[in-house]
């Protein structure tokens, strides 16, 4: 069957200290829609199914090309960036939530900046000595190489944290994101200077051993990061230290 | 970070490449510096670059050279290009590569470990580094680490979530600061600093659907061109060859696809027509931009040659090595698999060219200056480097490049006025400023009138992409200009459809909406006086290009009436032009 209507129900909320209300707004369907057009479609002609006139609905977006982890979402249930959610995939009809984990802005917008922040805590860059020129890096294997693009690619998209179980209002986990990129800059030669430091960021209440292997972090990561296998790596690392036999 | 005296602060406003470059080298240079971004700068639309980043090192002895990189890209640009800067810029690519290297970009390797480099278009060497299929990611995550650790230690004050609304400029026309608005509560604010670097991007989003990410709006630039500050070649839009069409965006095929093997087609009497190879034997599938556009632009709208009659042609990898699909172009081919949901290792994509890259920007002398002193400019938001028509992978190189001059300059303007004492003047200019600032946003949030921005935007980026893209006329230029002062028109009448004063996108759209609408203005002005066709212009009834009156610099300057335009000479010291021919 040709679809030509599609219904879309959003859960909104105007600021964090009001309640959420759901709205449902009926669309005409074109071949190739996504959940970003459905969202630019109601900003044109913000009104719902019953004809009320309503406000255009909020959303974090830019790229639109699953690149930049803005717009990530609970569209029906689970967790996505919108711009790479097709109609077609979607069953009828779509309902749209924000996240859950991280502090509600307004509709779909939430305020994502404890990952930064986890990002800072590890110390997630490489020590270089400045950006003067000082020649090439360390040589790295194309096997090396294929394994830390792996891991930089990870967005901060919130999809890990949407869906781990341990993330919760009374617990203080890190989150799989910040684990995976403990693993790439231990993994880099340069990186592995400061490797310890990473370490101990994670060994304290909220670290690596909050995990509680659901592994749903590696089910809905848009860019497939082996986040369970860096979570395992990152455990093995931190018991070697415990034991004296990490170097770093 | 008030402690800070103003001297020794700078404003950067975007975080994309040339952003957080320019922020790195004045955090080395013992500056403190304001970083702006609409989205927290790990998001910028850096990320959206996927090809890689042209360095001349040779290492497949194939004789390139900086030299050649630096003719390339002039010749390339139609000679449009100010050539003093473009020879630096060349230069100082491989060193780049090496700072980046160093950062941990994982960029791919030989199976020696060296890092290996791809051929691009306009050139026939090997001289593009890549990371994966995200090397722009890849880059501006690098940054955006080396910029958290800054973060961390102090030296950098992130405020994202804002957005850029004007520059103060004092009554000696001597920029002083900012205003910008939080996004989320809405307040209006200013901020002072000794100088400011504008690195907002391009403004795509003109054009209504293109390849780049809903931020490029180019209105922080539109801002302040209608403070005073002057705008160049804004008609120089890059339209690139391979996307996939889509209602929300179009989406980049990359031109390393082509660089790594890929063909362009379509039927011709029931058999493949790879004319690309056939009419440009010499470069074939790696013809300039433009060049390609306009090919399949004539194989499309002139042949009516189409796949299936429509504004498509095929961009083919089925024939490709399974190992070049895998480790070079999985990313790519995964993008169009899963917006299109078919399988581009067995089927041929379907692609058409799509707004793609801003060659004009704001107006900046050698070193970066706008005609405003202590206001500069880096990046897409500049006008140097590209001429009339940028070379595949020299975009993420030109943001390295003007961010470090644009830090540079910054930080000599700010030593040579460190004995100056601060103006009364500015004082007075921030609050009226301010003050001006918070007047638009209720005057909008009051406003009851008829017209949606999103609508206006849609109408705008249509005629925009209809008139004054890869095919220009002047009575369609005409009406282009006068549809888009109707609709500054009907803008007057606007209704944002929300009066909360929390997260109102709406009303951060319109805003940007009334800077874009300026901005098209000067790009259609200037399409329309260039009589003469060069790089990405290209008009069929001046087809051919036009030294003697044209070799030149559009500069536009804003008046009420519409854009004021000049014509200001081309740096051509080192390379006498001549014709392009691939």
């Amino acid at each position: 069957m040709i679809k030509d209507k599609i219904t879309i129900k959003i859960k909104r909320q105007d600021t964090p200290q009001l309640k959420p209300r759901w709205e449902t707004f009926v669309l005409k369907y074109r071949p190739g829609m996504n959940v970003i057009t459905c969202l630019m479609d109601i900003r044109k002609n913000p009104r719902t199914v019953d004809g009320i006139k309503t406000t255009p609905v909020k959303w974090e977006q830019n790229c639109l090309e699953e690149v930049c982890g803005s717009c990530t979402m609970v569209i029906n249930g689970k967790v996505e960036q919108a711009c790479s959610a097709l109609v077609d995939h979607l069953e009828d009809p779509i309902t749209i939530e924000p996240m859950t984990k991280f502090p509600l802005v307004c509709d779909l917008v939430v305020d994502r900046s404890r990952m930064f922040e986890a990002l800072k805590q590890v110390k997630a860059w490489i020590p270089i000595d400045g950006t003067y020129d000082l020649g090439p890096g360390p040589k790295i294997y194309p096997e090396e190489q294929q394994d830390m693009y792996a891991f930089s690619k990870c967005m901060t998209c919130g999809c890990c944290l949407e869906a781990c179980p341990q993330i919760n209002s009374h617990s203080p986990f890190i989150g799989a994101a910040a684990i995976g990129q403990v693993k790439l800059f231990n993994a880099h030669p340069t990186g592995h200077e400061n490797a310890g430091e990473r370490l101990e960021a994670l060994m304290t209440s909220g670290g690596a051993q909050d995990c509680g292997n659901a592994q749903n972090c590696v089910e809905v990561c848009p860019h497939k990061i082996p986040l369970t296998t860096s979570i395992a790596e990152i455990n093995r690392q931190i018991t070697r230290k415990l034991f004296g036999l990490f170097k770093k | 970070m008030s402690d800070v005296p103003i001297n020794k602060k700078v404003i950067i406003v975007g975080g994309g490449l040339a952003g957080l470059m320019a922020t790195i080298k004045l955090a080395e240079a013992g500056f403190h510096i304001d970083l702006f971004s609409i989205v927290p700068v790990k998001r910028s639309h850096s990320a959206c670059a996927q090809g890689g980043i042209n360095a001349s090192v040779n290492t497949k002895g194939e004789g390139d050279s900086a030299e050649i990189h630096f003719q390339e890209t002039i010749h390339g640009g139609d000679y449009l290009a100010n050539q003093t800067m473009v020879k630096g810029m060349c230069e100082k690519a491989p060193g780049y590569i090496d700072m980046l290297d160093r950062m941990g970009v994982p960029f791919n390797r030989t199976s020696e470990g060296f890092i290996d480099f791809r051929r691009f278009g306009g050139t026939k060497f090997h001289r593009t580094a890549f990371a994966g299929t995200t090397t722009g990611q890849q880059l501006l995550y690098a940054l955006d680490e080396q910029v958290r650790r800054f973060e961390v230690e102090g030296k950098v004050t992130k405020y994202e979530g804002w957005e850029f609304l004007s520059a103060v400029i004092d009554e000696g026309n001597v920029c002083r600061g900012i205003t910008a608005m939080n996004l989320t509560r809405m307040e209006v604010a200013s901020f002072r600093a000794g100088a400011v670097i504008l690195a907002t991007g391009g403004c795509g989003m003109i054009f209504g659907r293109s390849t780049n990410s809903t931020s490029c709006t180019g209105s922080a630039a539109g801002a302040v061109y209608q403070q005073g500050v002057w705008y160049a070649n804004g008609e120089f839009i890059q339209v690139h060859p391979t996307a996939i069409p889509g209602e929300d965006k179009n989406r980049l095929m990359s031109e390393s696809i082509r660089g790594d093997g890929g063909r362009v087609w379509t039927y011709k009497d029931g058999k493949p027509w790879y004319f690309l190879e056939e009419w440009y034997p010499n470069y074939g599938n790696l013809v300039p931009r433009d060049i390609a556009t306009r090919a399949i632009f004539k194989v499309c709208r002139e042949l009516k040659l189409g796949v299936d009659g429509k504004d498509m042609v095929y961009l083919d990898v089925s024939h490709l090595d399974k190992k070049v699909l895998e480790e070079r172009l999985k990313g790519v081919l995964e993008i169009y698999e899963k917006f299109v949901g078919a399988d581009p290792r067995k089927i041929p994509m379907k692609v058409f060219p799509s707004v793609h890259y801003t060659m004009g920007g704001i107006y900046i002398d050698q070193k970066h200056m706008t005609n405003v002193p202590g206001l500069l400019a880096a990046g897409e938001a500049d006008y140097q480097y590209h001429g009339a028509n940028r070379l595949g992978a020299n975009s993420l190189l030109s943001c390295f490049y003007g961010g470090e001059l644009s830090a540079k300059t910054a930080g000599e303007y700010l030593k040579a006025k460190e004995k100056e004492a601060p103006a009364a003047a500015a004082s007075r200019a921030f609050d009226a400023e301010a003050k001006r600032q918070r007047e638009i946003n209720e005057k909008f949030l009051n406003a009851r009138g008829k017209e949606n921005p999103f609508i206006l935007w849609e109408e705008l980026g249509n005629v925009m992409t209809e008139n004054v893209t890869v095919v220009r006329f002047n009575d369609k230029l005409k009406k282009a200009e006068e549809k888009i002062i109707e609709l500054e028109a009907r803008f007057k009448d606007i209704n944002v459809s929300d009066m909360t004063t929390w997260t109102n996108q709406p009303l951060v759209f319109a805003r940007e909406l009334g800077n874009m609408l300026v901005l098209a203005r000067v790009i259609t002005r200037g399409a329309l006086l260039r009589d003469e066709s060069r790089g990405a212009h290209y008009k069929p009834d001046f087809p051919n290009r036009n030294d003697e009156k044209f070799l030149k610099t559009t500069v536009a300057q804003y008046t009420p009436d519409g854009p004021k335009i000049w014509y200001e000479d081309v740096d051509t010291s080192l390379i006498k032009p001549k014709a392009r021919v691939y």
